[in-house]
């Protein structure tokens, strides 16, 4: 049983600090990581594999040269092999062409079962791409997943986080899950995974080897352009309420109750 | 500094280092507070492969040694020296069957422990015979197919945790030192028995407990080596076991250094950090010396030992005494750096200085070590 | 420019000034014998240094090719239903909706899946809407994917809006993303601003751009309709007007598009303990300086004064101090209550994208220097187990 990971390399958030005077990101030695969803994909991919008894898990990321790091990263904790999908092609990729890309590759991969991502990316947010490459591959797809309750080779049940609680799902394979954080607990690398990844081969797939339609990917294949990026105005405004502790938390307290009351 | 450690050995070291920061250091405070056992981080440890790495690959570890051994116990000590000794002494438990057992025990026994299936514990101590192994008690009474062991071992780390336990016993109680065995003994025998978990000073969530053999029947191919080598095994199994207690010392410094630089940078005292007065930048100055210095002697002592070098008792009781001194130093100074805070259990210093202070108890105290150097020192000169 | 490239650096016009370098928020521009360099692999074609270049040294090729757009007119609003009940998310949207079809010179039109819901109808026409289109079936009671898919793909290409907004809901996030790979039109997620371009009828879609520190305004020129989602409690709910007329258009659909691979076999409503976070409009939240589990009493306590909910930072979640259904911040949820009180929570960036817009934000915190106070309304430096209890009592005193 063939299962798909994608994943998407991102900077490191908890690592990112804002500059006082300019309040953009400071990038110098930021350090890029899987993104965190993303991890939970890769735990529950394996899961899946330990709990089918067989198969094979394939990552697949989108991204420059250096994302294949993060596949290695996926192959140390479990994952079989991985496909890097680069190319300047790719570049200026919106949701709708990266979706497209990845697409491509997975009918590529072929004979896939089961195709996981995390519900979203921490630097997009846009929860797109997911639902996005199973209407590439006209395959259903449920979002949001939170547990797996049953899987086989035609089919699983599992559970969709909604507003409310969940809704279970039965959904016939192959399938697209995107996961959030409470489906499982990811593990630790194992040493003889690093070592594995270490030396693992990492083909890279272009558009050409992929058979993209050049007007499908890249910034020719997206809809959406950036028309500017600004930095908004710090909040500013702010007032530090002085003093001895008591007389502050009168103070504050005269505040909160005139914000609760306006 | 760099010591030049090979593409494993920092494989290891930087894995260890995840496992400790994101796994150990978050839950040492609970599992020292509640007195138990980390089953949970010691799944996590052999999923990741760490407890295997000391062992042969044929028997399903990595084919490391000692220096592998001192690096994951240094790193993973950074997170809590209690939590990490699920894994250090179940290198001093497995070492005996590594360094003396045949190959059908190394068969039965090793792979077990290299999956982190089972953790392994070894008992010589008892409460009249500590460095003092020819005052053991405990005997093994030869009957047919069988030994019968008698007997009371006391403060055994991992006792009641571990599946398999090396234990030093009397075949003859006549030859003193010489008249004692070591046998490898199943949790799973008939007639051995734990006491209640010991409520310590440190590493609290360390499981210590006696381990009693009443009538216990072990199997005679449980005997490692022959009759009458268990105080040779003993001796041996410390040699390559004390940069392990060395290098719990040191990852317990490390993070006592690594606390009181970050207090010292964050903490404003007259308008400035401390880290910016001399009094507090001198204590640094001395932590951090220290600290490396230990490093290096552990690691140059792990190496002698993996070289198959011959003479290696006092390089590894050197590494044991200067690390343990170390870390009780360095952590008692890491809570005056703190002050009050340093004092309070909502900070992770007080900790590491009570768990500090059993590195230079066990596994022979400091004065046993000094001991052992100096008598070695002076028969390299009379030679 | 060589080989198609999108962008590239004039080499004869650009001096060396690092403009470039310093205004790209991807880091995708080095200085090379003094001349800018752009690493493609980087490089988004945002266009942040085109526009602060003062040399016109960078050059983009934003052209694409335009499919005829006359046709597409209207703004939609997809109006979210569970169990019968329009979500207060769509009114938001209708509310917001108003104000752009306003300035477009055009209908608001809104679209409800359903079964049964003639008067759910009149609802969204009283909140603003001058038409709504209405696909009634019994298959259409709950969300599915593949029939909800498949009905707006159809209803979009029928009758062709500019304009079709959608809620970041669980729901709408699934829906709309395969509607818009339908379609082939650019969709733009959780924008927090939406506004008319005349000159093109654009739809500028404002949004954070990585970590909400830098925001980014975002168009689709060449396709339609325009598609954004936004999140629940950014625009302001539309209030409902007697009177409003307005026609509804209801449509069957063939019987097929309804049909649905996967199978919903329950819905599970879980009862939460607190009051739901993302609704709230007091929130409470402890991080890192809590310390313990049992200090988040405090917290709790400060909140149920006040009717609040309980948040927590990430921090305090991985620890297990708290659940996770408490956690606020990127990987948590995102509010924007009327006050947001953060006790012991330094204000990691994955935090402050949670909460930083709240209307007013209290932090509380024993480090000066901790970023939290950057984005607070109000801050305490002191030690918050001795001011939140002693606010705690203030308040109980004045909100009797």
């Amino acid at each position: 049983m063939k299962i798909v990971v994608l994943i998407k390399q991102v900077p490191d958030t908890t690592d990112v600090k804002i500059d006082p005077v300019t309040n953009t990101l400071k990038r110098e030695g930021v350090k890029s990581v899987i993104n965190p969803f993303d991890m939970y994909a890769i735990e529950e991919a394996v899961r899946i594999k330990e709990r089918v008894g067989e198969g094979e898990v394939v990552v697949i990321s989108m991204g420059p040269p250096q994302a294949q790091e993060a596949i290695r990263e996926a192959i140390s904790l479990g994952c079989d092999r991985g496909i890097l999908l680069s190319d300047r092609k790719f570049a200026g990729s919106d949701t709708w062409a990266t979706s497209y890309t990845i697409s491509q590759a997975i009918r590529k991969v072929g004979d896939f079962k089961v195709i996981l991502c995390g519900k979203q990316a921490s630097d997009g947010d846009t929860a797109q791409v997911g639902p996005g490459v199973s209407t590439h591959l006209d395959i259903p797809q449920v979002t949001y997943v939170k547990k797996i309750d049953k899987i086989d080779k035609t089919v699983a049940v599992v559970h969709r986080m909604t507003e409310e609680g969940y809704d279970i799902v039965e959904t016939p394979l192959p399938v697209v899950l995107t996961v959030v954080k409470e489906i499982n607990e990811p593990r630790m690398p194992s040493l003889k995974g690093k070592m594995k990844a270490k030396s693992a081969q990492i083909p890279v797939w272009t558009a050409d080897d992929i058979a993209c339609e050049p007007d499908k990917v890249g910034l020719d294949g997206s809809p959406t352009r950036v028309m500017k990026v600004f930095t908004p105005p710090p909040r500013g405004g702010g007032q530090m309420l002085k003093g001895e502790t008591e007389d502050v938390s009168s103070k504050l307290a005269d505040i909160i109750k005139s914000v609760i009351i306006g | 500094m760099d010591y030049l450690l090979n593409e494993q050995q920092l494989m290891i070291k930087e894995l260890c280092r995840k496992i400790a920061r994101e796994k150990i250091a978050p839950v040492a405070a609970h599992y020292d507070e509640a007195n138990e056992f980390a089953w949970d981080i010691v799944k996590v440890m052999a999923e990741s492969d760490i407890m295997g790495i000391y062992i042969p690959e044929q028997y399903g570890g990595l084919g490391g040694g000692v220096m592998e051994l001192a690096v994951a116990t240094e790193e993973l000590s950074w997170g809590c020296g209690g939590i990490s000794l699920g894994f250090a002494a179940t290198g001093l438990g497995t070492f005996p069957i590594i360094l003396f057992g045949n190959e059908q025990q190394k068969a039965k026994y090793l792979p077990d422990i290299a999956s982190g299936k089972k953790l392994a514990a070894f008992c010589l101590t008892e409460a009249e015979a500590g460095s003092d192994a020819g005052g053991i008690k405990t005997t093994a009474r030869k009957e047919g197919d069988y030994y019968v062991l008698n007997g009371t071992k006391q403060w055994i780390t991992n006792g009641g945790e571990a599946e398999t336990y090396t234990v030093v016993a009397m075949t003859d109680k006549n030859k003193g030192a010489r008249g004692a065995s070591c046998f490898i003994v199943e949790k799973g025998y008939k007639g051995i028995s734990f006491g209640k978990k010991e409520n310590k000073m440190g590493i609290r969530s360390s499981a210590t407990r006696e381990v009693i053999f009443t009538d216990c029947k072990v199997p005679k191919e449980n005997l490692l080596g022959k009759e009458g080598l268990g105080f040779i095994v003993a001796m041996r199994t410390f040699d390559y076991s004390r940069p392990g207690v060395a290098a719990q010392g040191l990852g317990i410094a490390q993070r006592a250094l690594d606390e009181a630089i970050k207090y010292s940078r964050q903490r404003k005292q007259f308008g400035h950090s401390i880290s910016s007065f001399q009094g507090i930048q001198f204590m640094l100055a001395d932590m951090g010396m220290a600290v490396e210095a230990s490093r290096a002697l552990i690691y140059s002592a792990a190496r002698m030992i993996d070289s198959g070098a011959k003479d290696i008792s006092r390089a590894s009781a050197m590494s044991k005494c200067f690390a343990s001194d170390t870390a009780m130093r360095v952590t008692t100074d890491a809570v005056q750096i703190l002050g009050g805070y340093g004092y309070m259990k909502e900070y992770p210093v007080e900790k590491l200085m009570r768990d500090a202070k059993i590195t230079q108890i066990y596994e022979g105290t400091n004065q046993i070590q000094r001991g052992v150097i100096a008598s070695s020192l002076i028969k390299e000169s009379m030679a | 420019m060589t080989g198609g490239e999108k962008i590239a650096v004039i080499l004869d016009k650009c001096v060396g000034c690092t403009l470039c370098v310093k205004v790209c928020p991807f880091g995708a521009i080095t200085m090379k014998d003094k001349k800018a360099v752009i690493d493609l692999t980087k490089c988004t074609l945002c266009g942040a240094c085109a526009e602060a270049c003062k040399f016109k040294a960078i050059n983009i090729d934003k052209t694409g090719s335009k499919s005829d757009l006359s046709g597409y007119k209207d703004v939609w609003v997809f109006c979210e239903q569970k169990q019968g009940k329009v979500q207060t998310i769509s009114y938001e949207l209708l509310g917001k909706g108003r104000e752009l079809a306003d300035k477009l010179g055009v209908r608001l039109c809104g679209l409800l899946l359903g079964d049964k819901m003639d008067t759910a109808c009149q609802d969204i026409i009283s909140r603003g809407a001058d038409r709504v289109y209405y696909v009634e079936s019994p298959k259409l009671k709950i969300y599915q994917d593949d029939p909800y898919t498949n009905v707006l793909t159809e209803m979009v290409k029928k009758h062709k809006p500019e304009v079709l907004l959608c809620g970041a809901t669980t729901i709408g996030r699934s829906l709309i993303s395969r509607v818009a790979v339908n379609i082939r039109t650019g969709l733009t997620a959780d924008c927090t601003g939406l506004d008319i371009d005349m000159g093109e009828r654009l739809l500028l879609q404002t949004r954070p751009a990585f970590g909400g520190n830098i925001m980014a305004t975002i168009i689709s020129p060449n396709t339609r309709p325009q598609m954004a989602t936004v999140r629940h409690k950014v625009m302001k709910e539309a209030e409902p007007q007697a009177g409003r007329k307005g026609d509804v258009v209801k449509e069957t659909l063939p019987e097929d598009m309804y049909h649905s691979r996967s199978k919903i076999l329950d819905i599970v409503e879980e009862i939460e303990e607190t009051v739901n976070l993302a609704e709230a409009d007091i929130i409470v939240s402890g991080g890192r300086g809590l310390g313990s589990p049992e200090n988040f009493e405090i917290i709790k306590e400060l909140a149920l004064v006040l009717g609040g909910a309980v948040g927590a930072s990430r921090m305090a979640v991985d620890s297990g101090w708290m659940p996770y259904s408490h956690q606020v911040g990127q990987t948590g949820k995102t509010v924007c209550p009327k006050l947001y009180i953060a006790c012991g929570i330094s204000g990691q960036i994955q935090h402050l994208i949670g909460m930083k817009s709240s209307d007013v934000i209290i932090a509380i915190n024993k480090d000066p220097e901790a970023p939290i106070f950057g984005v607070a309304t109000y801050g305490i430096v002191d030690d918050l187990f001795k001011v939140v209890p002693m606010l705690t009592q203030e308040l109980k005193k004045r909100l009797k």
